[in-house]
């Protein structure tokens, strides 16, 4: 499940990228203007996204978690 | 004594006996008093690493920041959730790294990586120049909370002079144990005073999130979405993620990753700690309730916005509650600044310099600067006027220039040597420098460049002289070894 953790260029792409094309205050999603509910977002599905690797990144089951194959590939 | 006094005196009387207690029976070696013996699991690093989010600037500044500048205060939700992505992959290995050589503080790691003394003294020099007006903005920050809070009864001066006591004491005493104990009351206030206020307030004046933006919107369209020229699109993206690659530059936040236990408690973390500063949403909430609530507060007066709409709403107690939050914000940053600093001096300034150093001596040393370096940011705070605002501008983008040679250690084939790095933060440091104290930016450089790219953020000019000096330097010394009868170095 290597691949999964360039899941991880999502949180970079929607808040650096994301700015050019949603500058904007109205539409207000849950009343918040539309600039800022998408960062609120992004900052979610950062999480979500850390979430997912954390949990199929094989460096997290070995013992004490050390093992430095689960880094840096 | 009022009773918003009151509270504040009891709150900063209960940390100090908290931290002077969190020592408990510990023999305080320098490797106990900076990094916990390596011994703190999830929960504790988690409070350190929050810890250093909620400073004064979150508190003061962010609301600050919505309230003065609008749209373009959004970035602080950001550019913390990069580095969090970030520090997924860079601190395990730098943990592992740090651990198996018994390494204490940042500077450490430079020069154990480049096999370098004079790396390592550079990195050291960078640090504490970033660290001192860091430092002062968090003393000045307490001085304005605590006037402001207790309505005048106490002066900024006199509150300057009682927290930085306070704060060196348990930092002598119990060292990063102090700080990691006290960051978790405050973490506690911090949540429940800001998630109340930041709900509290707009329904309070508007009725609600959504017909408070509605009327600031009204009132002054376009302010919470970003302009289109100055902080723009082009300056968000730059800024944030400048700020996002200083963050694990600066030396008291490297310091504490050498706290944990286990390299998992970084990754666990990481999925965390985003959701966790997802409280500066509210911050933000605070300063845009204030926009037209308690307008025409200019310049620095704009960081008053939380604390004068405060006044104005609430009884006596509950501004004593906040202001209890704010002081906090400020004695626990303010912990790992000051033993970072005297860490710093002791071991990476005078250690390398003095080969009769021992342990026990460099741990003596080190708590002997602890106060030293806590009159010295008094001093700044009292006395240092503008310029500290100039040195806390330099200071972020300090740090940041360390953060090219701290990624290239870690790569499997280090495509940099000791001086390329050395060359490129001396041309990073010195190019930021000079662009702050001449007042430069990139559209003032290159007038030719298209409108959108004179926005970017100039720290982004440094940056990238730093790689390519970095680079050529390492690499004209690869070749000057490389060629035939070169007998370079």
């Amino acid at each position: 499940m290597h691949h999964l953790r360039w899941l991880a260029l999502l949180p970079f792409l929607g808040m650096l990228v994301g700015p050019f094309f949603l500058n904007r205050v109205t539409p207000f999603v849950l009343g918040m203007p539309l600039l800022m509910a998408w960062l609120v977002f992004c900052v979610l599905g950062t999480s979500a996204v850390m979430g997912v690797i954390y949990l199929t990144d094989p460096a997290n089951r070995t013992a004490g978690g050390t093992d430095s194959s689960g880094e840096g590939r | 004594m009022s009773v918003a006094l009151a509270i504040i005196a009891f709150t900063f009387l209960g940390a100090l006996a908290l931290g002077l207690r969190a020592r408990s029976g510990r023999q305080m070696s320098l490797e106990q008093w900076t990094v916990g013996g390596r011994g703190f699991g999830t929960l504790l690093v988690f409070l350190l690493m929050a810890g250093e989010i909620y400073t004064t600037f979150a508190f003061l500044g962010g609301s600050g920041l919505a309230y003065g500048k609008g749209g373009p205060a959004y970035y602080i939700l950001c550019y913390l959730a990069l580095i969090y992505v970030i520090s997924y992959w860079l601190l395990p290995p730098i943990w592992a790294y740090a651990k198996a050589r018994n390494l204490f503080s940042q500077p450490d790691f430079f020069a154990a990586k480049y096999e370098s003394r004079g790396l390592g003294l550079l990195v050291a020099v960078v640090g504490i120049v970033s660290l001192v007006p860091y430092m002062v903005l968090q003393l000045k920050g307490l001085g304005i909370i605590v006037s402001t809070a207790s309505y005048g009864a106490v002066s900024p001066a006199a509150a300057i002079w009682i927290g930085a006591a306070g704060v060196t004491a348990y930092v002598v005493v119990s060292g990063v144990r102090g700080s990691a104990w006290t960051a978790a009351i405050k973490d506690v206030l911090i949540l429940f005073v800001v998630v109340f206020l930041g709900l509290y307030l707009p329904y309070h004046y508007y009725g609600g999130i959504a017909p408070m933006f509605e009327a600031i919107e009204a009132a002054r369209p376009g302010f919470l979405a970003l302009p289109e020229r100055g902080q723009s699109a082009v300056w968000f993206a730059s800024t944030t993620l400048l700020t996002a690659l200083g963050g694990y530059a600066w030396p008291h936040v490297f310091a504490s990753l050498y706290t944990a236990s286990d390299p998992r408690t970084f990754r666990r973390n990481a999925v965390i700690l985003p959701l966790y500063q997802l409280v500066l949403l509210f911050v933000l909430f605070c300063g845009f309730a204030a926009v037209l609530q308690v307008p025409g507060l200019k310049g620095a007066d704009a960081d008053l916005s939380l604390f004068k709409l405060a006044l104005q709403t609430f009884p006596p107690w509950f501004v004593g509650v906040i202001g209890a939050t704010g002081v906090l914000t400020a004695l626990v940053p303010g912990s790992m600044i000051l033993m970072s600093g005297a860490t710093l001096v002791a071991n990476n300034l005078y250690r390398p310099l003095s080969p009769a150093a021992t342990d026990a001596s460099t741990a003596r040393l080190a708590k002997g600067i602890v106060p030293v370096l806590a009159l010295v940011c008094v001093g700044f705070a009292l006395h240092g006027g503008d310029t500290i605002v100039q040195l806390l501008l330099m200071g972020y983008n300090f740090v940041t220039q360390l953060f090219p040679a701290l990624l290239a250690s870690l790569m499997r084939r280090n495509p940099l040597t000791a001086a390329g790095a050395i060359a490129g933060i001396v041309a990073g440091v010195g190019s930021v420098a000079a662009t702050v104290i001449l007042g430069l930016s990139v559209g003032g450089l290159f007038p030719f460049l298209p409108a959108a790219l004179q926005d970017i953020n100039v720290g982004v000019l440094a940056l990238t002289l730093n790689v390519v000096v970095a680079v050529a330097v390492s690499r004209w010394g690869a070749l000057a070894v490389a060629a035939p009868g070169g007998r370079a170095y």
